[in-house]
């Protein structure tokens, strides 16, 4: 048992007053009632909104992007985190700084953008596209807006990691003999795979939720690249509340387990550092 | 010797060629992701030309979807800051119960996507929500109204000041404000004078990064807001219009003004990083050389 300090501070009832009134005001009475507004529609009714063909393709295509992109950010955003904490080269302060950039623009304008470059007459898309490599309106554009999104959670997960890593441990490896591939596969990065799946399972949180960026690359064209945000959005626009809150309600769903699994992974990767 | 150090090296590092290979991958992948998308942000919205792009800027829709935008920041920014300092304050400062739990629920509005996030204050507030017809029999309007925006907008941006605040405010400890109560301040002289210039520069972080996030809010905002061209159109979404009607200079115009707003944000940021890095090395210093100077007895002990 933790001995319990006295504590001299004032002001704990207030400030914890005002977050919980805060706290429920702005996002768990929202939230709530969503939830028992869905109540309202009975089990058969839900059940078939949420599983229209056009709904399944939209699913299908907001976790197959959001998967892909959140492979391609592990993979890019290790070799970005390994590059900027290991190397010395021109420009390295400039792209540490530049990492958060997509965490700062406007997700329209970086779908705006985005859209632009990959089009026939793009600074892209005028090399791509006669390469047959269409990145506008396909949902090979719904995978390069959630990369462009998702793109600082790996650095910046992996960075502080990779920074406090002991060197003296690859020392070992090599002193005993393994060669520095060797030692990167078995002694590198099974100490970074922690703070790799953690990023990874955050930008595809992220992506899941995403809207601002892909709906002006990705076309939305249903049952093709229409994400499932777009089809909520859709329905509103069509007055089909019901079909709006069922969609909404299976994401809300699926990104509070994500939330749940990427809490359970931190608390394993906090003890298997120990 | 010589065989002897070059061998070491090649054990804890990699060859020149793996090394440049890395790092020019990684520039690449930053050009098409990073430099590519903000250049082509400006080219395109100075593609014909300075006039244009002022023409642009200063139509009155345009114009009012930028003083619109800059009103929800005015009101949405200052609220999540109190919110955030509250927070942490009680999280940083104190032991209770479920602490864990509350910092989830503080980070709940990262994972619902903002279009869910709009909905929600459509069906609390909307003609065929909950309180609608209330407030419709009140002539208060909320959903495709500012009041919609605001709260919208306040929802996804919640979590990012108290965020930036609590490990701050965390790693600040109790001890200051401990010693600045014995010696007589009362709460607020303590908070003002002691709390928040120990957590200033994650506090101005939070700010900038709550209003950048607050001004450049879309999915939220798009289902709120009824996009009424130059009554609740906000920035983002005037960039859309333009965009739907095939006017790509208007805008990239627009989109411009936001773009140089993530470039200010991260400028502030590295700025803020560099002084609080310079700041702990010459507060080491400073600790280093009195205890090197200090008469013997006054010496920090070691345990």
């Amino acid at each position: 048992m933790p001995e319990r300090k006295f504590n001299v501070l004032p002001g704990f009832g207030l400030t914890m007053g005002f977050t919980l009134f805060y706290l429920s005001a702005i996002v768990l009475i929202p939230i709530g009632f969503l939830v028992i507004r869905t109540l309202g529609i009975s089990w058969s009714d839900f059940w078939r909104l949420a599983t229209t063909d056009r709904a399944l393709m939209a699913y299908k295509l907001t976790f197959g992007a959001s998967f892909i992109a959140a492979i391609a950010n592990a993979i890019f955003g290790t070799l970005l985190a390994w590059v900027l904490v290991r190397y010395e080269f021109p420009g390295r302060r400039l792209i540490d700084a530049m990492v958060d950039f997509p965490f700062a623009l406007p997700t329209a304008v970086a779908g705006l953008t985005l859209a632009d470059l990959f089009t026939r007459n793009g600074w892209l898309g005028r090399y791509l596209v006669p390469m047959g490599i269409q990145g506008a309106f396909t949902p090979l554009g719904v995978v390069i807006a959630l990369t462009f999104v998702g793109m600082p959670f790996v650095v910046r997960t992996l960075q502080p990691v990779l920074e406090n890593f002991e060197r003296e441990v690859e020392e070992a490896s090599a002193t005993l003999g393994a060669g520095r591939l060797r030692t990167f596969v078995s002694v590198i990065v099974p100490s970074l795979l922690p703070p790799i799946i953690t990023g990874f399972a955050l930008a595809f949180a992220r992506a899941i939720g995403e809207y601002g960026s892909v709906v002006f690359i990705s076309g939305n064209l249903p049952y093709q690249t229409e994400i499932a945000p777009y089809l909520i959005w859709m329905r509103l626009e069509e007055f089909d509340y019901s079909g709006a809150i069922t969609l909404a309600l299976v994401l809300l769903m699926i990104s509070f387990a994500l939330l749940a699994v990427v809490n359970l992974i931190e608390r394993w990767a906090s003890k298997f550092a120990n | 010797m010589g065989a002897g150090h070059a061998k070491s090296q090649r054990g804890t590092e990699e060859s020149l060629l793996v090394k440049w290979l890395l790092i020019g991958l990684a520039l690449l992948f930053c050009l098409v992701f990073l430099l590519l998308p903000l250049l082509n942000v400006f080219a395109q919205a100075f593609s014909k030309g300075l006039g244009t792009y002022l023409d642009a800027l200063k139509h009155p829709d345009s114009w009012a979807a930028i003083k619109l935008t800059l009103l929800v920041a005015v009101i949405a920014v200052p609220l999540n800051l109190l919110f955030g300092l509250a927070a942490a304050w009680c999280i940083a400062k104190f032991e209770f119960r479920g602490k864990a739990l509350l910092i989830t629920l503080i980070d709940l509005p990262f994972s619902v996507s903002p279009v869910v996030a709009g909905l929600m204050f459509v069906v609390l507030f909307g003609a065929q929500g909950f309180f609608g017809p209330w407030l419709n029999e009140h002539g208060v309007k909320i959903i495709f109204a500012v009041p919609g925006i605001v709260l919208a907008t306040i929802f996804v941006t919640f979590p990012f000041v108290a965020r930036e605040l609590i490990p701050v405010m965390q790693a600040a400890g109790n001890d200051q404000e401990q010693a600045a109560l014995t010696l007589g301040a009362n709460g607020w002289q303590t908070f003002w004078h002691v709390t928040l210039p120990s957590v200033k520069w994650g506090l101005i972080y939070g700010v900038i990064l709550c209003n950048a996030r607050t001004m450049g809010e879309y999915g939220a905002v798009s289902v709120v807001s009824g996009h009424i061209i130059g009554r609740t159109n906000t920035m983002p979404l005037q960039v859309e219009q333009l965009y739907q009607n095939a006017n790509t200079a208007g805008a990239f115009a627009v989109a411009s003004l936001l773009a140089l707003l993530a470039l200010v944000t991260l400028a502030v940021k590295t700025f803020l990083e560099w002084k609080q890095h310079r700041e702990f090395k010459l507060a080491q210093r400073a600790t280093l050389a009195e205890s090197a100077h200090a008469p013997p007895l006054m010496r920090p002990k070691s345990q």
